[in-house]
């Protein structure tokens, strides 16, 4: 696996943008900022109506990713590029959602909107209509998703890394800084876990930083590249990014995803938390 | 809910600053405010905690705790800075001017 195989440069992407066979996607967190602006030819998902379930807490199934990606007018073979504002937090969660559902070819941009933006290039507000298609999503592959009891099972034994920002890993805070703080669960981290915030992965323009910083990175911080590695955040969009850089960029194998994250584990009954910083 | 809200001068209803600690402000270039500038914060050792995009009016706000903490903006008229040392809930307002 090489940067090349899963990320594409901005100057990249402004030369094929409308080229055939390539689909830009872009996905953000704030639900609103593609109409005010967008990437020539790109279609946007809204990550809550699309991205999850509408009624369970849980991701698309197989046959509602399938749907989704037909009516956006996705074709098997094509390669997606996939973007966003927020360095990239939900084109990552994104780029999870489309490997467990088996499409291979995908890719991001790196730097997202933010770059794309401070670069000065050309953004439009003309909405893209694709001809639908009939896609059809793969058996979920859950060699990249951890669920709940598999994460209680790692304590002490896997990597568990957790990927918010210090404040809530201590506990002190309980969602990131420009959210309502409004969670009644309880705050704090799952015992044993690393604290490497997603965001020490990304440059200030929101492109990722070097292989040689992001092994420097997690090395430092206690990572141990000779076990197997579950990535954790408070909803699970943070720590795609990170399994993006662990598993996609510098190639560990066993990496997986906890989308059921803090705002799941600190509502369980009875497991155990840790607080403060280690 | 994790949508980024809209970064407006109005504060979310329901909104109690008596245990909120809202830090909010607008970023400024030659007087002028400047909209979808990329506004981080980042925590009393430097550490990146959140990033919202200004509003039309140059307007951005964050949910935080009594502490020391830097608003930087980024934007295409410039980078700037500012740091807010809230001792306790409410709003808490700062102007980052860039060039």
């Amino acid at each position: 696996m090489s940067r090349e195989d899963v990320l594409v440069t901005a100057d990249w992407a402004e030369k094929n943008l409308g080229t055939e066979g390539i689909v830009f996607l872009e996905v953000d967190e704030d639900t609103t900022a593609y109409d005010g602006g967008h990437l020539p030819g790109a279609v946007k998902i809204n990550w809550t109506t699309e991205l999850q379930d509408a009624v369970r807490r849980d991701i698309p199934t197989q046959e509602q990713f399938g749907a989704l990606l037909s009516a956006k007018g996705v074709k098997n073979d094509d390669l997606v590029v996939l973007y966003g504002g927020n360095n990239n937090w939900f084109a990552a969660y994104a780029y999870w959602e489309f490997k467990l559902y088996g499409h291979e070819n995908v890719k991001l941009l790196d730097g997202g909107r933010k770059k794309w933006e401070l670069d000065g290039r050309t953004l439009t507000t003309e909405v893209t209509d694709r001809t639908p298609t009939s896609y059809s999503a793969k058996p979920a592959d859950n060699s990249i998703r951890a669920l709940r009891d598999e994460v209680v099972a790692a304590i002490d034994t896997k990597n568990l890394v957790d990927v918010r920002s210090p404040d809530e890993f201590s506990g002190k805070i309980l969602a990131p800084a420009h959210l309502p703080q409004e969670q009644s669960q309880r705050p704090g981290h799952i015992p044993s876990a690393i604290n490497i915030p997603w965001s020490k992965a990304a440059n200030e323009d929101g492109t990722f930083k070097s292989d040689e910083e992001l092994t420097a990175l997690y090395g430092e911080a206690g990572f141990d590249a000779g076990k197997s590695t579950i990535a954790y955040c408070r909803i699970g969009e943070r720590s795609s990014h990170t399994w993006f850089v662990l598993r996609e960029l510098l190639g560990h194998g066993d990496v997986k995803n906890y989308d059921g994250s803090w705002t799941e584990y600190g509502s369980l009954i009875g497991v155990p938390i840790e607080l403060g910083a280690r | 809910m994790c949508g980024a809200p809209d970064q407006t001068v109005e504060l979310p209803a329901g909104t109690d600053l008596t245990k909120e600690t809202v830090l909010a402000g607008r970023v400024v270039a030659d007087g002028q405010p400047v909209g979808g500038a990329f506004v981080r914060l980042l925590d009393a050792t430097g550490e990146f905690t959140a990033e919202v995009v200004s509003s039309a009016s140059g307007d951005f706000r964050f949910f935080a705790a009594p502490g020391t903490w830097t608003v930087r903006a980024l934007s295409r008229s410039g980078n700037g800075e500012s740091v807010l040392s809230p001792e306790s809930p409410g709003l808490h307002r700062t102007e980052i001017t860039v060039a």
